[in-house]
C-alpha cells in the first residue's frame, strides 16, 4: 500500500472546478513532481495535502490514515513555501524550533535538533541572526530546515526556488535532494520549471488543467509522452504535420521524406514530433533517415548550438553539440541532416 | 525670490502657528507670582490631590482601554484580512463611524441602553460604569487602533506565516500571540499611543457618565482658576510628546531594529 494516496481529489472554487479526479499514490521515500503551467490546480492539489484547502471530494491518506478532515496543524506535514515564510521577529535557530515547541519538546532536546538542522543545511553559524540578514538561498535553506525539525511524515515543497536566482537555484535544488534522499521523506514538489521536475524527482505528474495527464518517471515523461500536452510541455519540440502513405504498415511523408512511424495509422494527416537533440547534423550511425536543408537560424547556447533548417517544407530545430575545433553552421549554407525514425514521437 | 527662502518663509508661518500658542500657554501658566516667573500655578496642581486622583484614574483606565482594544482589534484586523478581505471596507466603515457619531450620542445611548432598569445593569454599580466608560474608549480609539493594526498586517505576508506556522503543528493563540502580535506590535504601540492621548484628555463620556476622570477635571479648573489651566494643558502637552517619544522607543526596542543597529 502506498505511503501517500490522493483518491479521486477534486477541488471547486465556486463553479470553477480547478482540480477534477486527481489520483496519485506516492510510496514511502518517494520525491515526486507535480509539473504544470500556472492554474493547472498543481499547487491546489498540494494545499489539499496540506490541509489548507478541503477537496470538494475525495479522500487524503497519509501512512494509514485518512487525513482528509484534519486541520494543517494536526497533519504532521512539513512545508516550504516560494516566499520563505520566515518569522521575522524570530531568529534563525527560534524559526527552527518553533515547531518542536510547539509541540512541547525540551529545551535541550530541541537546541540539540536546531543544531542538527542547521548544520544539515549548512548554516550551522547562522543561528542567531534574523531573516532579514540572510540572502534568499539561505532563507529558504533554514525554511527547509525549519520543516524538516518536526521530523514530517511528508514534506511538501510549493514552488521553493523560483524566488532565487539561476545559479542558487541550481545548487539548491541539488541540495534539496541530497538532503531528501538522506531522510528518505516522502516528498511532494510543486514546480512550472521542467528542468527542476526532471533534475529532482522520482516521478512527475504533469498536469493540466486540473487534471493528471501522465505520470512517471523522467525519461518517460520525456522519451514517451503521452500526449500532446505533455509532449509540448516538458522539453522543446519539433511538431510536423505528415501524410499518412501506407497506413497499414504505418508509414508517413514529411514534404516528400518517407518516414516509418512502426505502427498502423488511420489515412490522413497526423502530427509527428521530433526532439531537436533526435536530429543530427550530417549522418550518425542508427539514424535511417537524411535531409539537406538550408540553415535558417543558428543560436549559440555555450554547450549546445540550436540550428534552424527546414524538413520537407516544414521548420524544425535541432540541437548539436559544441565540439571543440568543430566550425558551427554558417547561415545559408546546405547541410545534410539525419535522425533516427525511431526517436519520432506521435502525437495523439 | 529663490525657492529655498520660499520653504523657508513657509517653514516659519507654520512653526508659528504651532509654537506660537504654545509658548503663550507656558508664558502665562509661569506668570501666577505678580511680577516674575515661578511654578506656583504647577505646584498648585501637582499639590492638588483631584490632580493625582483624576490622573491617575485616567491612567489605569488608558491602560485598561489599551489592553481590551489589543484584544479586540488585532484577532479582527487579522481575521478580516486572513478569511474575509472582501469585508475589509466594511470593517473600516464600522471602525470610522466613532469619528462621524459624536461621542455625546454615544454615551446617551450607552445609558439608555445600560441603565438600571435595562437588561444589563452596568450603570448601577461603579465597577459596571467604569467598564462602561472603558468600552466607550475602545469605541473612541477604534478608528485609530484599526488603521494602526491593519497597516501593520499591511507589512507581513500573513496568509503564508499563518499557513507556515499551521504547517508546523500551531493553533490559532499561538498564530496570533507568537507570530502575529510580535510582527505588528510596533502598528500596536503607536495605536496605543494615540488611544492613551484620547483617554487623558477625553471629556464627555467621563462627565456624562459621572466618572472622577482627567478631562472632567481640566473643564474644572478652567472654568474656575486663572493661571492653573494653563498650567494644565502645558502637562498635558507634555504628557503628549512624553508618549511619542515612548512609541519612538518602543519601536526601537523589537529584536528586528536592534539586530539591525548592531
Amino acid at each position: 500500500m502506498s505511503f501517500l494516496s490522493l483518491d479521486q481529489l477534486r477541488k471547486s472554487f465556486g463553479a470553477t472546478q480547478v482540480v477534477k479526479n486527481f489520483n496519485l499514490d506516492i510510496e514511502q521515500g518517494e520525491f515526486v513532481s507535480l509539473l504544470g503551467p500556472s492554474g493547472c490546480g498543481k499547487t491546489t492539489v498540494l494545499r489539499m495535502i496540506a490541509g489548507f484547502e478541503s477537496p470538494s471530494h475525495g479522500v487524503i491518506r497519509i501512512g494509514d490514515a485518512d487525513v482528509t478532515a484534519r486541520r494543517p496543524n494536526q497533519r504532521n506535514v512539513g512545508m516550504v513555501f516560494q516566499a520563505y515564510a520566515l518569522f521575522p521577529n524570530l531568529t534563525v535557530a527560534q524559526n527552527v524550533a518553533f515547531g518542536l515547541k510547539v509541540k512541547g519538546v525540551g529545551k535541550a532536546q530541541s537546541a540539540a535538533r536546531v543544531a542538527e538542522m542547521l548544520s544539515l543545511v549548512g548554516l550551522g553559524d547562522f543561528g542567531k541572526r534574523y531573516p532579514f540578514q540572510l540572502s534568499g538561498g539561505q532563507q529558504q535553506r533554514v525554511a527547509l530546515a525549519r520543516a524538516l525539525a518536526v521530523q514530517p511524515q511528508v514534506l511538501l515543497l510549493d514552488e521553493p526556488l523560483s524566488a532565487l536566482d539561476a545559479k542558487i537555484r541550481v545548487s539548491l535544488r541539488e541540495e534539496i535532494r541530497e538532503i531528501q534522499q538522506r531522510l528518505g521523506i516522502t516528498t511532494v514538489f510543486v514546480t512550472h520549471d521542467q528542468e527542476e521536475a526532471l533534475s529532482m524527482s522520482d516521478r512527475i505528474v504533469v498536469m493540466h488543467g486540473g487534471m493528471a495527464q501522465q505520470i512517471g518517471a523522467p525519461h518517460e515523461i520525456y522519451s514517451s509522452p503521452a500526449n500532446r500536452f505533455v509532449a509540448e510541455f516538458v522539453g522543446r519540440l519539433n511538431v510536423l504535420d505528415a501524410e499518412v502513405t501506407d497506413a497499414a504498415q504505418g508509414h508517413v511523408s514529411v514534404g516528400g521524406i518517407e518516414i516509418p512511424t512502426g505502427r498502423p495509422l488511420t489515412p490522413g494527416t497526423v502530427p509527428l514530433a521530433l526532439r531537436p537533440e533526435a536530429i543530427s547534423l550530417g549522418p550518425a550511425p542508427g539514424h535511417d533517415i537524411s535531409f539537406t536543408g538550408t540553415v535558417t537560424e543558428v543560436q549559440f547556447l555555450g554547450s549546445v548550438i540550436r540550428v534552424g533548417t527546414h524538413m520537407g517544407g516544414a521548420p524544425v530545430l535541432l540541437d548539436t553539440f559544441n565540439r571543440t575545433g568543430r566550425r558551427p553552421p554558417q547561415l545559408g549554407e546546405k547541410l545534410e541532416f539525419s535522425f533516427n525514425s525511431k526517436g519520432v514521437i506521435l502525437l495523439e | 525670490m529663490k525657492p529655498k527662502l520660499w520653504s523657508w518663509l513657509v517653514f516659519l508661518i507654520g512653526f508659528a502657528y504651532f509654537a506660537l500658542p504654545l509658548i503663550g500657554t507656558l508664558e502665562f501658566s509661569l506668570r501666577k507670582r505678580r511680577g516674575e516667573y515661578s511654578l506656583d500655578a504647577y505646584a498648585w496642581v501637582f499639590e492638588d490631590p483631584q490632580f493625582r486622583e483624576t490622573f491617575g484614574y485616567s491612567v489605569v483606565m488608558a491602560l485598561l482601554t489599551i489592553v481590551f482594544g489589543m484584544l479586540l482589534v488585532v484577532p479582527t484586523a487579522y481575521w478580516v484580512r486572513l478569511k474575509y478581505p472582501r469585508l475589509r471596507p466594511l470593517f473600516e466603515f464600522i471602525t470610522l463611524l466613532p469619528l462621524v457619531i459624536p461621542p455625546i450620542v454615544i454615551v446617551f445611548g450607552y445609558i439608555r441602553l445600560y441603565n438600571t432598569s435595562s437588561f444589563l445593569p452596568m450603570t448601577g454599580t461603579t465597577f459596571g460604569t467604569n467598564m462602561l466608560l472603558m468600552f466607550g474608549y475602545v469605541t473612541l480609539s477604534l478608528p485609530y487602533m484599526y488603521r494602526a493594526v491593519d497597516t501593520g498586517l499591511r507589512t507581513i505576508d500573513v496568509r503564508t506565516l499563518t499557513e507556515a506556522a499551521q504547517s508546523l503543528g500551531a493553533g490559532w493563540v499561538t498564530i496570533i500571540g507568537r507570530i502575529i502580535l510580535p510582527n505588528v506590535l510596533i502598528a500596536v504601540m503607536s495605536g496605543a499611543f494615540v488611544t492613551f492621548a484620547i483617554v487623558i484628555g477625553e471629556f464627555v463620556l467621563a462627565a456624562l457618565l459621572n466618572r472622577p476622570a482627567f478631562g472632567p477635571y481640566m473643564q474644572l479648573i478652567g472654568a474656575n482658576r486663572a493661571y492653573e489651566p494653563a498650567a494644565l494643558a502645558v502637562i498635558a502637552f507634555a504628557i503628549t510628546w512624553f508618549c511619542i517619544g515612548l512609541m519612538q522607543l518602543a519601536s526601537r526596542m523589537t529584536p528586528q531594529s536592534r539586530a539591525k543597529r548592531s
